[in-house]
């Protein structure tokens, strides 16, 4: 195993990086998208509502291979070039923004609906009495949610090592395949996922416990 | 010049017809109090005025603004409407400073400091001025209701709304809220419609009483009247009930 950080040291280092940029693309767009989606499902305007619940259902109950798939292999057909990180990191954070907006709507319908009414019977728009005082407690809610939805994305990147997308997966296949010490090889990786995963777990932990 | 003014205003739940045509005039500076059986559509009618309910038929002004014009804007008639819920409704992210702090803030860019002192002074006023910096979850209801009443003065409303503010109160609590909402009332020339079920404190507070049944309004007398001499026998029933309890 040491022999495999030795020799493919730099190769290794190359895969976390783009792993971690996926995921860190995708943590934050799908955030945003999701946080929007689930807002959006607020408004009175019952298309909203529909088109919202049509991407949500859609992306939610597509696999995520299916849908980089289609990226990768069906956009180049008809559309332009896409290269296999780009396809992943699109699939991905389409993907996680349909678990995303589920987590936040459902955190925002548990928000007590006295909170929205004290907030607006002083003056406040719709939109202030959401971001200064529902969201923050709609997210405080969903935190261990977001958490488990945060971990699953960076475990997921590893779509990439389907499409080219140099990630940790991608490399570890590559290393496998000149050594043929597959053991090795996958546990390697194993570990550097962890690596990115657990902080960010007792990072959520320790968030959920300092806002309670 | 009056404050409120509903004329043959409508409300439906679906089928179930809420009110009733109501017609009702409510002066500058008056304190009313609302009280009949649940269900009689008392919160409905209150809190039709702040447009936290719409309404379906007839004409709705207050404070010279027609809310049945789609046109008026919600906001700015909420800025000029206090209103005190059932629930306190206290934002639970918020502390205390902070929960009488933000509409001024956001709503009317008051300046911090001047923010914080009326803040403080609203505090001191409804006794709390040590609890500035607690959550709203360590409070007591009594307390949280002062905080509440606090903060729907925050903004200078002309016009307080109270919703049954002490329904959710252990009873050794509900003393305490109603000598400050009576503090409020009686201190100022703001005008005051509160829905109740605390007799006493209607006689004491009111100069008018309104009483609803099944979406209608069935009586609006002085309030010295209603108490002594009803005038219908739906509301001298209510009264006996209450009273013998």
């Amino acid at each position: 195993m040491i022999n495999i950080f030795t020799h493919f040291g730099s190769q290794l280092v190359v895969g976390l990086g783009w792993t971690l940029l996926c995921s860190l693309i995708t943590l934050v767009f799908s955030s945003i998208i999701g946080t929007v989606l689930a807002l959006l499902q607020m408004l009175p305007s019952k298309l909203v509502h529909l088109l919202c619940r049509i991407y949500i259902e859609v992306f939610r109950n597509i696999p995520l291979l299916v849908i980089v798939m289609f990226l990768y292999l069906i956009i180049p057909l008809y559309f332009f070039k896409i290269n296999g990180f780009t396809a992943g990191t699109i699939g991905l954070t389409l993907y996680t923004s349909a678990f995303i907006a589920e987590i936040i709507r459902s955190g925002i319908q548990s928000v007590e609906a006295g909170q929205l009414e004290g907030a607006r019977s002083t003056g406040m728009t719709y939109w202030q009495a959401m971001r200064y005082v529902v969201l923050p407690q709609a997210f405080k809610i969903v935190i261990p949610s977001l958490g488990n939805q945060f971990v699953n994305l960076i475990k997921d990147s590893s779509i990439l090592a389907f499409v080219a997308g140099f990630d940790l997966l991608y490399q570890a296949n590559a290393i496998a395949s000149k050594t043929f010490d597959t053991i090795n090889s996958y546990l390697v990786v194993g570990i550097l996922y962890l690596l990115l995963t657990m902080p960010l777990s007792y990072y959520m932990h320790y968030l959920e416990k300092k806002l309670s | 010049m009056s404050m409120i003014e509903f004329r043959n205003v409508q409300k439906f739940y679906g089928k179930f017809h809420a009110l009733h045509d109501i017609n009702l005039k409510i002066d500058r500076g008056e304190t009313v109090v609302l009280i009949g059986p649940s269900g009689s559509g008392k919160s409905t009618l209150i809190r039709t005025i702040n447009q936290l309910e719409s309404i379906e038929g007839g004409q709705l002004i207050v404070n010279n603004r027609d809310l049945s014009d789609p046109k008026t804007d919600t906001n700015l008639l909420r800025r000029d409407v206090g209103m005190v819920f059932q629930h306190f409704n206290l934002y639970a992210n918020k502390n205390v400073l902070e929960n009488i702090m933000l509409a001024p803030r956001i709503v009317s860019r008051m300046p911090e400091a001047e923010n914080k002192q009326r803040a403080l002074e609203l505090l001191k006023m409804v006794g709390l001025a040590d609890k500035a910096e607690n959550m709203p979850c360590q409070l007591s209801g009594g307390q949280k209701q002062r905080v509440a009443i606090a903060r729907s003065l925050a903004m200078r409303p002309k016009l307080l709304l109270f919703d049954e503010p002490t329904s959710a109160l252990d009873p050794e609590m509900i003393d305490e809220v109603l000598q400050v909402i009576k503090k409020v009332t009686t201190d100022s020339d703001m005008t005051s419609l509160i829905v109740t079920h605390e007799m006493g404190f209607a006689k004491e507070v009111a100069n008018r009483v309104i009483f609803m049944d099944q979406g209608h309004i069935i009586e609006d007398d002085a309030s010295r009247d209603f108490f002594q001499q009803p005038q219908t026998e739906r509301a001298q029933q209510f009264l006996s009930k209450i009273i013998a309890h």
